[in-house]
């Protein structure tokens, strides 16, 4: 079979004449969707095509993302490309499979139908995993079959007839390895053919299986393999060495400790020389726009409100890309299923599953990503009970002020003989502490409103694998991007509103002092609420603020500060010790550890559940949670901090 | 003290003999078995089929998750964790020429 050589047309197939043509005039642009079962490799491959020229988004209606991307062809031909969710079959059971089954089958209203398939499978376990290639090439249309990681199939002695598979197949395979890039040129010549419209890009026949039945269309994929002389590669050795450690009943716990403190000793300690650097810059520029520009209140605005209140945001971007490239690691190199596997016992005292660990991990990150990422679990309870918690996990969004608080109080000394120190161990208490919430929330809410049977927990170790350099790097700058525009969005309009709000009313045609203005004044309008937690009404407007999103209220500071006038060389750190007690800090950093201050979780977490009930109940607990626990903090800090 | 001894004499009375071995739950570890049926809720079942726990595959109880979570099975190619519940419904029979395998 020729189909698997060569970029020519080829004309010697004749398509299936019971499946029609693709249209010949397309009214919408050439899309090709990447399907493939979980761990296929089918993201790396969507990297290496894309590259930078790519976005997530959302099916609207479903929570189920993709992600939309542009691959540049050879003569300037652009072809779209969709990664659709990784699934096992087409059966339309989970929400994930329901969606790619109607986007390929175009049924979906708001997504046109692809143009043709990437069907890439794992050619190291090709028998399990060409039972998905039933479902899809039944679908009569154009499409591609990767064997990815050929590199790994070669080395632990496994072969494949890709000819032969072809031709069993009447479409395109070709063997590939995403991670190196060898054989993507075959991709290449499909998405050309396909952006060629040519009506000759092959149509699969095949005989196929009763779809619905598994073990029919297992018996299908292994008459295949003999077919195609394919000899299954022996086992991998590495991934069992390294299970053996990682899930050794003392080592695993103990590694998996060690890991996580490292994890938070190198945000503190790593990210220092970046973010002094990132300080540094933005304070020369603040200084340079003085001295250039003229003394207006243009000039104050830009240097008082928005230069310190983005400014202030913007530094901890090293530290949060940080967090993203550890977690990024984490989950590329197959590392997350095992601690997923070690958690799974723990979360079962706690009413949860291990698979709840994976969307808690990720709110480590960010609670937005997390609540979607709750999706693996398929018992409907669970799931929520699993988003009710993941807004208490410690998200970046806290780091800024977790690190501006204990910067500017916990003093540099070592603990546990010099292997902590005070901030970096109070930084890990804080996590330790949204955890434990979290848990505790998540007994509670199973044991009364969410209880359900013990649920089941099945999950498939992936081999380990090293992440590569490029889908790191894209998902930091995935990251980068979407902080930088919170930062020049959401913080820049709360810089600019709380500048005019601390500069009016004008009093006999000058600026009120900042207690006086409007801004003042809804400070101390809340400053009843919050003096028994120690906040004073400057906090106070924080406190409002960052009702946004958490990270404003360090903005709102810098723009506070900012227009009193402080020595820019003082710093936000010194500035916010003439506000907070000790006492004080410690009750606002439990403020933050509890406290759901975050437009965006609600709204993801309405869509998620479905309305606003579970929402509002979230909102109100985690408030009452904050504010009781913030209230216990500072009289017990009262009494031991002088 | 001494209900509790005889309470536990009297069940493990009415257990059949641990010499026999019905599910995957009862299995050793590394040791081989051919897989018989499912007795699952549909959805949990056809998802064990789509990871390879189909009848007539063999399967082995590969590692225990630290602490004695879940176990981690070879089957058709791929390492999958199951909770003891779950294992406790996937129903076996022994490979005819069954021993230890060694692992690795």
């Amino acid at each position: 079979m020729s189909s698997c050589h060569g970029g020519a047309p080829r004309t010697n197939l004749l398509p299936n004449p019971a499946i029609p043509l693709p249209r010949a005039a397309h009214d919408h642009p050439i899309i090709v969707a990447i399907v493939g079962p979980p761990n296929s490799g089918k993201s790396t491959l969507f990297n290496r095509l894309t590259g930078l020229r790519q976005k997530v988004a959302n099916f609207p209606g479903v929570t189920v993302e993709h992600r939309m991307g542009k691959a540049k062809l050879k003569d300037e031909q652009e072809v779209f490309l969709v990664d659709l969710p990784g699934v096992y079959s087409l059966h339309p059971r989970a929400e994930d499979e329901q969606v790619t089954h109607d986007v390929l089958k175009g049924e979906r209203p708001d997504f046109p139908k692809p143009d043709a398939v990437i069907l890439i499978l794992d050619s190291t376990n090709l028998g399990r995993n060409l039972v998905l290639a039933a479902p899809i090439l039944s679908l009569g249309m154009p499409t591609l079959i990767l064997l990815n990681m050929a590199d790994d199939l070669a080395l632990r002695g496994g072969k494949v007839d890709v000819a032969a598979l072809s031709a069993e197949l009447n479409s395109p395979v070709a063997l590939v390895s995403a991670t190196k890039g060898t054989g993507i040129d075959r991709v290449q010549q499909f998405l050309l053919a396909t952006a060629a419209k040519l009506s000759t890009v092959a149509l699969p026949r095949v005989e196929l299986p009763v779809l619905q039945d598994v073990p029919k269309c297992r018996q299908w994929a292994a008459k295949l393999g003999v077919r195609a002389s394919y000899k299954a590669p022996s086992p991998p050795l590495w991934t069992r060495r390294l299970d053996t450690v990682f899930l050794h009943p003392i080592a695993g716990p103990v590694i998996f400790a060690a890991v996580v403190i490292a994890v938070f000793q190198s945000i503190f300690s790593w990210a220092q020389p970046a973010m002094e650097g990132l300080k540094q810059a933005v304070a020369a520029s603040g200084h340079w726009m003085t001295s250039v520009l003229p003394d207006t209140p243009f000039r104050s605005l830009l240097i008082d409100g928005v230069w310190s209140g983005v400014g202030a945001v913007v530094v901890f971007l090293p530290q949060i890309l940080l967090l993203f490239l550890f977690i990024g690691i984490l989950e590329d190199s197959g590392y997350l299923a095992r601690a997923a596997l070690i958690a799974d016992r723990t979360m079962a005292k706690f009413g949860l599953q291990g698979k709840s660990f994976i969307p808690l991990l990720s709110s480590y990150a960010c609670a937005v990503p997390a609540v979607m990422a709750t999706r693996v679990i398929e018992n409907k309870r669970d799931r929520i009970a699993t988003i009710m918690i993941a807004p208490l996990m410690t998200c970046s969004a806290r780091l800024p002020v977790y690190t501006l608080l204990i910067a500017a109080f916990v003093p540099n000394i070592p603990i546990l003989r010099g292997v902590l120190y005070l901030p970096a161990a109070t930084m890990l208490s804080l996590y330790v502490l949204g955890f434990l919430a979290a848990l505790f929330t998540a007994r509670m809410l199973k044991s009364t409103i969410l209880k359900s049977q013990r649920s089941s927990f099945v999950l498939e170790m992936p081999p380990y694998r090293w992440p590569t350099l490029r889908s790191l790097a894209l998902r930091l700058i995935d990251r980068a991007k979407i902080f930088l525009t919170r930062a020049g969005t959401v913080i820049l309009l709360v810089a600019i509103s709380i500048w005019v709000l601390a500069h009016l009313p004008l009093q006999h045609g000058k600026t009120p002092p900042l207690e006086h203005s409007y801004a003042g004044m809804v400070g101390k309008g809340v400053e009843p609420a919050i003096k028994p937690l120690g906040f004073n009404w400057k906090i106070g407007i924080g406190l409002i603020t960052s009702l946004a999103a958490r990270e404003v209220i360090v903005g709102t500071l810098g723009t506070i500060y900012g227009i009193e006038g402080d020595e820019p060389s003082e710093g936000l750190q010194k500035a916010v010790r003439k506000d907070l007690s000790p006492a004080g800090a410690v009750a606002l950093l439990i403020f933050f550890a509890f406290a759901m201050q975050c437009f965006s979780t609600i709204a993801i977490v309405k869509r998620e559940t479905g309305g606003w009930k579970w929402p509002i109940f979230q909102f109100s607990y985690m408030l009452a949670l904050a504010y009781s626990g913030s209230w216990i903090a500072y009289r017990l800090a009262s009494h031991f901090l002088t | 003290m001494r209900p509790k001894v005889k309470g536990r004499k009297v069940r493990s009375g009415k257990n059949v003999p641990p010499t026999v071995v019905h599910t995957l739950a009862e299995l050793p570890m590394g040791q081989r078995c051919i897989l018989d049926h499912l007795e699952l809720p549909e959805d949990i079942a056809r998802r064990l089929m789509e990871l390879g726990f189909l009848p007539g595959n063999e399967v082995i109880p590969a590692r225990r998750a630290p602490g004695g979570g879940p176990r981690i099975f070879r089957v058709d190619g791929s390492e999958v964790a199951l909770r003891h519940e779950t294992a406790a419904r996937v129903f076996i029979r022994r490979d005819p020429e069954s021993d230890l395998v060694v692992l690795p």
